[in-house]
């Protein structure tokens, strides 16, 4: 009893208290220590996610703007549906969740009421398809079939339907104006990617789970113009999702219109011409395979000269755009996509290369023009070019003797350039230049010519071509040697022997490799709008423009205009002298060249034509026809893949195409009435304040049109190609006896 | 309890005692502590604004009366001052007298919940409802299990006869706790065995029982939590509450919805807080259980980091002076009961405020003075009557 301190405690219980408050001390020290580094230290990032909890974003789609023609005709417009929506926030609201609601608007729909009411429900995991997984805040569509009356019930009895609201919405379509096509042009729209919603979603135009994103073509290359903007409402909502207050709402902007350079008539006359071109070639006979023509894809580019605008711009195989429209089916995507397809979404014309063949002599022209060799010295046009045991055959051992350059453009004498290339390649040190000393006049017009890059048309996608210069062979050489040693083989098979000679020297400029360049053979690679570029300067004086096909972006209203101005991209590495003889060598292959057999009876004197035909060999399959002209106002470049000739397998169409754009009837005269666009399309169409577009009224098929007047052209009947000795009468020109080019039996190396 | 060692101790007996208040009114009312009463009716009152904020627009709480909550919270107040007044003014000596009843009774109460009586809210079987009134007895079944074991524990050492409680004694105490905590498993309230825990530790801390027994219970108590989670004995939910306070993806939309809202909601209040009913995490009623367990986050949210931290200072005043008490006190039990109530406010503290910053798990514990709740209510007040009682009833001759 005496050793009990007077507190009641002994030292221990002493030494325990101020334990349990130092340990009480520092527990309320660890709160406090925590509730600063939430509040002040992560306060900020709380903040913003306590904003983002109880505001909800209600989305109002913005309408896709309308891709129209020059002239105003939509390629693409919106059509409306009705759509019947349900909004989940509404239904809720009613005692049953809004059972009762959506079994009363089954019956009006006429569908299950099962249907309906699972396609309200969430989605989560337990939950089987059909249900929404959207927004919950966004109306729900139950179905976008709903015809008048039946939105007409709803709408009337308003009360009787809380939470449903019939509108009409509006969904894509490619009209396709005067059966015009146009699908790679514009491209496609797909639903947008959960990848794409997360990355837009704090932007300013976050996208809905319904939303149609452009995929190719115009559609994506416009597409933030297209697209609008999507209004946005916020509310304040609870827990629960109850609104308890609005905080800010965006109209939505509809999409601006794209007002593009393409005339929908003129595309279809295109499109139908390059189709016909293509099925007649498959009709013809190729002697070198022993097989009729295959014909399998082709291009056609019509284009203002003086502006770069494209006017028709067709791709074949082609497909129908509207595929896409409500989700494409398993079925059709892989028919477009699938490896046994033709690949109908590839637009050739800015995606397709090939060897450009003798059209590529307008730069060979322009090199040794550069390279110091005078227009009218005279080169000899022999029927053979022998190097080094090598012989390069002109076209079928033709002979012209001592010509100008101009006239072995006109002729397509391919031994003149072969001569004017090897010189150059002598001078450049042959095959082991020193350092420094290759002046590559050959291979820099190329260049100067915008060939091996994109042209920066606006489409997106476009591949570059290919220009086989030394930096080309040596980074070519270094990728592939490996392979060509361990196949080449010495005194093999053609590849093999091929093989063996590219591992030994691929990395240099051969002898070989320099001659046929100048012809366009071997490596080298364009695609048809690099010509129309090319072509459309020599057309114009020069200048190469960068192509394009929107020209304007006018506001939904109409109000605002943004022309798209046409963009000078270079000029012509020629002089004024220069282009004038090319000019005149281009006239002459309308007049008595390689093309006269087709554009027999045109009107020259009144329209002159200028055109350039090209013929080249892929190695395994059949010739690549190239058919390059221009008038005065566009230029029209067409190829087909395995189709023979340049002037037999496409002449018909590009001279069609010619006709329709200036009404020229099959006998010559013209008819200023059926002409579709004599002069490039300035002006623009007017969008009017309420949305719609002053169009034109367009026939329903201008491509038949044409074809009609076209029927007493004699010389669209013929479908061989006149040999030498049945030259047309009219061309006295014993020298231009010659036929299109076949090049097939001339062989790159021996 | 007429036992001539307490009489001897503290100088007073107990058929005198009544008549000594009645003379020392003033000087009872002066050696009151004042900074822990003024400390605990701040709370309560701050508690009272953070409640009607976070009930007024929950109309399907509230039955349509915004003042619902503020109105039955400061009534459950004023009934808590009220037991304050009568455990001060009987003094917890005369209480200590009627301590098996108390413990009885209540451990009878906390039995009728696990009959038809009891109500299950929020899967937790442990509320027994009686008209308009709702009965948490595991709040009271904390008071009891404090008085009790400080009952068994001191009175052998306040008799003079032993300076440390025995090993018999401990285990009486422990066999006395054991009881309610078995009730409080079977319902099963895991916050509260939590606390019964931490209540039954710091009894035994403050008693000066041996060492051994502290260790022991502590490596019990992890061993049984090891054999728990090995054996599967919790419910699922359970475990999940356990976990989704670390990782609020384990269970996004339960408990860690619960955790990320209230720590949402917390972090948002930055410094100043978005002032009182504006705060848009409580206005639209994100956090669940918000005028309870996660209060709170309502002072974080709408008081900010000064108004939260205001009310982590005034427990901190309470537990300071309640510390005080306990040192001060002139016989064992008064310490005793001192520290389990210090150990009680301490973990439920640290716990509630603990798991809506999300360092603990989440548990349904109220928060001293300030979540809505009657019962709890009650035992705070009463607790605080305890203390008040103990520091004034100091003996004369010290």
């Amino acid at each position: 009893m005496t050793n009990i301190p007077e507190t009641g405690r002994t030292p221990r219980v002493q030494t325990r208290l101020v334990v349990i408050q130092i340990l009480v001390l520092s527990l309320l020290g660890t709160l406090g220590g925590r509730l600063w580094y939430l509040q002040i230290r992560q306060g900020a990032e709380y903040q913003k996610e306590a904003s983002g909890n109880h505001v909800q974003q209600v989305v109002d789609p913005a309408v896709r703007g309308d891709i129209l023609d020059a002239r105003g005709v939509p390629l693409a417009d919106n059509e409306t549906r009705l759509v019947v929506s349900a909004s989940r926030t509404d239904l809720l609201k009613q005692p049953d969740d809004g059972k009762a609601v959506l079994t009363k608007l089954a019956g009006v729909l006429g569908l299950p009421a099962d249907e309906v009411r699972q396609k309200v429900r969430l989605c989560d995991a337990k939950t089987p398809q059909p249900c929404w997984n959207g927004s919950p805040y966004q109306p729900i569509p139950i179905t976008d079939e709903a015809n008048a009356k039946q939105a007409l019930q709803i709408r009337e009895r308003a009360e009787d339907f809380p939470g449903i609201t019939a509108e009409p919405e509006a969904v894509r379509r490619y009209g396709g104006p005067g059966r015009a096509n146009t699908s790679q042009v514009l491209g496609y729209l797909s639903p947008v990617t959960d990848e794409e919603i997360q990355k837009a979603k704090d932007t300013d135009s976050p996208y809905l789970r319904s939303d149609m994103v452009g995929r190719s073509g115009l559609e994506r290359q416009y597409d933030k113009v297209l697209r609008g903007k999507a209004g946005v409402t916020r509310y304040e909502v609870d827990n629960l999702g109850r609104v308890i207050g609005k905080a800010r709402s965006d109209a939505a902007e509809p999409g601006s219109n794209l007002v593009t350079s393409i005339d929908s008539r003129v595309q279809r006359v295109a499109e139908y011409e390059l189709d016909k071109a293509m099925k007649v070639a498959r009709q013809q006979y190729d002697k070198i395979t022993g097989t009729n023509y295959k014909a399998d894809s082709g291009a056609v580019v019509v284009m203002e000269a003086k502006t770069g605008r494209v006017v028709a711009m067709a791709s074949a195989p082609t497909y129908d755009p509207n595929v896409w429209v409500g989700g494409i089916s398993a079925k059709d995507y892989k028919a477009l996509t699938g490896k046994n397809s033709d690949y109908p979404l590839l637009n050739r014309a800015i995606q397709g290369q090939a060897a450009p063949g003798s059209t590529f002599k307008v730069v060979s022209t322009a090199a040794a023009v550069e390279a110091g060799y005078v227009w009218d010295g005279g080169y000899p046009c022999t029927s053979s070019y022998s190097v080094g045991g090598q012989v390069f055959k002109n076209f079928e051992g033709e002979n012209f003797g001592p010509i100008s350059l101009g006239r072995a453009l006109e002729v397509s004498c391919d031994t003149v350039f072969y001569g004017l290339a090897d010189r150059e390649w002598k001078k450049d040190g042959g095959i082991n230049p020193k350092k420094g000393q290759p002046k590559d006049f050959f291979y820099k017009a190329a260049h100067q010519f915008g060939l091996g890059k994109e042209t920066g048309i606006d489409l997106p996608n476009e591949v570059t071509g290919r220009v086989p210069d030394r930096q080309w062979k040596l980074d070519y050489w270094k990728a592939n040697k490996d392979a060509w040693c361990k196949y080449g083989k010495k005194g093999g098979t053609y590849v093999q022997v091929i093989a063996y000679e590219n591992c030994l020297e691929g990395n240099k400029m051969r002898e070989g490799d320099s001659i046929n360049y100048s012809i366009g053979q071997g490596d080298t690679l364009v695609t048809p709008i690099q010509e129309a570029v090319i072509y459309g300067a020599v057309a114009n004086g020069g200048t190469m423009y960068q192509p394009t096909i929107g020209k304007a972006v006018i506001s939904a209203d109409g109000k605002t205009v943004t022309p798209i101005p046409p963009t000078k991209r270079g000029k012509l590495p020629v002089t004024r002298a220069t282009l004038k003889g090319m000019d005149d060598a281009f006239a002459g292959v309308i007049t008595r060249g390689t093309a006269a057999w087709k554009f027999n009876g045109w009107p020259q004197d009144k329209i002159p034509l200028h055109a350039k035909t090209g013929t080249a060999e892929v190695y395994g399959k059949q010739t690549t026809s190239w058919l390059a002209t221009y008038s005065k106002d566009y230029t029209v470049i067409m190829t087909i893949a395995q189709a023979g000739t340049g002037s037999g397998a496409s002449g018909e169409a590009v001279r069609n195409i010619y006709s329709a754009l200036y009404g020229v009837n099959g006998d010559g005269s013209i008819d200023g009435r059926r002409a579709l666009l004599p002069q490039p399309q300035t002006t623009l169409p007017k969008v009017r304040p309420d949305g719609t577009v002053a169009a034109p009224k367009i026939t329903s098929d201008p491509a038949k049109d044409v074809e009609k007047a076209q029927q007493n052209n004699t010389s669209n009947g013929a479908d061989t190609q006149p040999p030498a000795s049945t030259a047309p009468t009219d061309n006295t020109n014993s020298n231009t006896r010659r036929r299109a080019r076949r090049r097939g039996s001339r062989r790159m190396h021996p | 309890m007429t036992g001539a060692g307490g009489f001897s101790v503290s100088g007073y007996g107990p058929e005198r005692a009544g008549w000594t208040r009645v003379f020392a009114r003033d000087s009872l009312a002066r050696r009151l502590d004042w900074p822990m009463m003024l400390a605990a009716l701040a709370l309560s009152l701050i508690g009272s604004m953070l409640v009607f904020s976070a009930t007024r627009n929950r109309t399907e709480l509230n039955q349509g009366d915004p003042y619902f909550f503020l109105l039955r919270h400061l009534m459950n107040l004023g009934i808590g001052i009220a037991l304050m007044i009568a455990t001060v003014w009987l003094g917890h000596r005369v209480l200590r007298n009627a301590v098996p009843i108390l413990y009885g009774l209540s451990v009878l109460l906390s039995l009728v919940v696990l009959t038809p009586l009891g109500a299950t809210i929020n899967g937790q079987r442990n509320w027994i409802v009686i008209g308009g009134f709702s009965l948490q007895p595991a709040e009271f079944l904390k008071v009891a299990i404090i008085l009790g074991m400080a009952m068994l524990l001191s009175a052998r050492v306040d008799a003079g006869d032993k300076l440390h409680p025995d090993h018999r004694t401990v285990v009486q105490a422990l066999g006395l706790a054991s009881v309610p905590v078995l009730v409080l498993l079977l319902m099963p309230d895991l916050g509260s065995v939590l606390a019964m825990v931490a209540i039954i530790l710091g009894v035994l801390l403050a008693s000066g029982a041996s060492n051994r027994w502290i260790l022991g219970l502590v490596t019990a108590g992890v061993l049984g939590c090891v054999a728990i989670w090995q054996l599967h004995i919790l419910d699922e939910y359970q475990i999940n509450r356990f976990a989704a306070f670390a990782n609020p993806d384990l269970d996004p939309a339960g408990v860690g919805y619960n955790t990320n809202q209230a720590r949402i909601a917390i972090g948002s209040g930055g410094l100043t807080g978005s002032g009182l009913f504006h705060g848009s995490q409580t206005t639209g009623q994100f956090v669940p259980e918000q005028q309870t367990d996660f209060v709170f986050t309502v002072a974080g949210e709408e008081l900010g980091f000064l108004g939260a931290g205001l009310i982590i200072f005034l427990l901190g005043l309470i537990l300071w002076r309640a510390c005080r008490i306990a040192r001060d006190s002139p016989e064992l039990y008064g310490t005793i009961v001192a520290a389990g109530i210090i150990a009680w406010f301490a973990f439920q503290s640290f716990e509630n405020i603990g798991m809506t910053l999300g360092i603990m798990p989440v548990t349904g514990l109220p928060l001293p003075f300030v979540s809505y709740g009657g019962s709890s209510m009650f035992a705070v007040w009463l607790a605080i009557g305890l203390l008040q009682s103990i520091k004034a009833q100091r003996p004369m001759s010290a």
